[in-house]
């Protein structure tokens, strides 16, 4: 358990300045805006490395917080107290079973399934996200979400206690929904796909003067994820791994790990080193790996049909970047099906005791896909990064996995259970009464 | 032939600060063209130089995206909504 509940009280000046383009590099004041007034290019926050290169040291994070706020530095609030649920440090787990199975020497874990408060990465960027919706004076949040970020969104809120509206699709799976629910906030379910949720929650951030913490605080929020890349980096002893394997939704998680490992690069915390970007998508929903397949360097969208509901996202707002990404580092964008994503569900549970959801299904899949292809060297260290829990997908696993025995309470009953146990097919368990 | 357009925050300078408004045009592209005429300086933060939308912006005709239908000579009735929306938000 952390014991990083309670804020940071240290006081560090701010390290950021500004907002830029991507595209065009305009500059903005740093508000609640997200894209550029003359090219529509994404903005970035801007920092100054210098200063982190002089002030930053290995000792300084590890005497922090046991969260993400050990890199506050490197995130773009201003406040002494940002909001601290105990979100970051997760596990990073060196697989032995697994990585014997796929045939890999050096295969870690990054195991976000287990994160605080809502078992998902989506904690990381939503921390960053509110608490600078409360520096720039919010009162209601909001966001578009796939269930992951609705989950964190509204817990983190009432954390928080700032009035919240989550916008979903309404075929998400129950426990995604009732993991929002709980936390008290508005919800509409949109009777559209995730993409439509979105444009929706365009128009209405254009209208309402909410913050969309994944629209209109979208430079901030996105910074969150750079966490995923610190702590690897720390957590393997302050060096980068030789390859990486992230799921690829809208493509922000990807190009911000890659973004911390250049950081702590620029500043010294770690030796250049080239790290491969692999990226995992659901065949039902792969708009990055077919332009990365086809060798185009632009999105052509889809329409989601997959089991994987957490990374249907059809429009992929940094699809581009994330083809960059796996391009200049040597990396691979490949897709799985839906019955191999069960499969990958089953294999990381079955090996690692880690219970995933259907994204971190479709990393393993794909894992395993570019591993039988030659494309990841068993001497490699490799990461895949799990980014969500599966009690909260459990439809999507029900029926694949078998049933209990149901047994008397009798020793024969028992015993001839186990023999059916040992002889039959494990799916051909199912309700047997023995 | 007049549409409703929904126009993002950071194109409402163009429009006095309007977050919506009437316009017409038989296509998108016509539109694009009568929406230069009554808000100058308009098409030129929509289109690159040669006149194709940016990269970074969608146009959706009741919630589709031109994408998946024809594209700027995707066709407009009278009454139909056409939201010009950033494409960078959500994930």
């Amino acid at each position: 358990m952390t014991q990083a509940i309670q804020a940071s009280t240290t006081q560090t000046a701010a390290t950021f300045s500004a907002l830029r383009c991507k595209e065009c590099s305009a500059e903005y004041e740093l508000k609640a805006i997200h894209v550029c007034e003359f090219c529509f290019g994404p903005l970035e926050v801007v920092y100054d490395y210098s200063a982190l290169r002089r002030t930053v040291t290995r000792e300084s994070i590890q005497a922090g917080p046991n969260s993400i706020w050990r890199y506050r530095s490197f995130l773009p609030v201003a406040s002494d107290r940002p909001i601290d649920v105990g979100t970051g440090m997760t596990p990073l787990v060196k697989t032995n079973r697994l990585a014997r199975r796929l045939g890999l020497k050096n295969l870690y874990i990054k195991n976000d399934a287990v994160n605080m408060p809502t078992l998902s990465f989506k904690d990381r960027v939503v921390s960053v996200a509110l608490t600078r919706a409360r520096e720039l004076g919010f009162t209601t949040v909001s966001c578009a979400s796939t269930g992951n970020l609705a989950n964190s969104t509204a817990a983190i809120a009432a954390h928080a206690g700032l009035d919240c509206c989550v916008f979903i699709p309404a075929d998400l799976e129950a426990g995604k929904v009732l993991g929002t629910l709980i936390y008290g906030p508005t919800v509409m379910a949109v009777q559209g796909n995730y993409d439509q949720v979105n444009r929706l929650c365009s128009e209405v951030a254009n209208t309402h003067g909410w913050g969309f913490v994944n629209i209109n605080l979208r430079p901030y929020y996105s910074e969150g994820s750079k966490t995923l890349g610190y702590e690897v980096a720390e957590q393997l002893g302050w060096q980068l791994p030789d390859h990486i394997v992230a799921p690829l939704a809208s493509g922000s998680l990807f190009t911000k790990i890659y973004k911390g490992f250049q950081e702590f690069i620029k500043v010294g915390l770690v030796d250049d080193k080239a790290v491969r970007f692999s990226g995992a998508q659901a065949e039902g929903c792969s708009p990055i790996a077919q332009a990365f397949r086809e060798g185009r360097d632009f999105i052509n969208p889809v329409k989601p049909n997959t089991v994987a509901k957490s990374i249907a996202i059809g429009n992929p707002a940094d699809g581009v970047y994330a083809l960059d990404v796996a391009r200049k580092t040597n990396g691979n964008i490949e897709s799985v099906n839906d019955a191999e994503i069960i499969d990958g569900i089953k294999l990381l549970a079955e090996t690692e005791g880690i219970f995933t959801e259907t994204a971190g299904g479709t990393t393993i899949a794909v894992l395993k896909k570019l591993v039988e292809a030659g494309k990841i060297d068993p001497d490699e260290t490799t990461v895949a990064y799990i980014t969500g829990n599966g009690l909260k997908t459990q439809e999507a696993v029900q029926g694949c996995i078998g049933e209990p025995f149901t047994i008397e309470p009798k020793l024969d009953s028992f015993e001839r259970a186990l023999e059916r146990s040992q002889t039959l097919d494990r799916l051909e368990w199912q309700q047997v009464l023995v | 032939m007049s549409v409703k357009v929904l126009i993002p925050t950071p194109l409402q300078k163009f429009t006095s600060d309007q977050a919506t408004i009437e316009c017409d045009g038989a296509t998108i592209a016509e539109l694009l063209d009568a929406l230069e005429q009554s808000c100058p300086g308009i098409k030129a933060r929509l289109c690159d130089d040669s006149g194709q939308l940016r990269r970074f912006i969608n146009f959706y005709v009741n919630s589709e995206d031109i994408r998946f239908l024809d594209g700027q000579n995707t066709a407009l009735q009278a009454g139909d909504e056409v939201s010009i929306v950033p494409a960078v938000a959500g994930g």
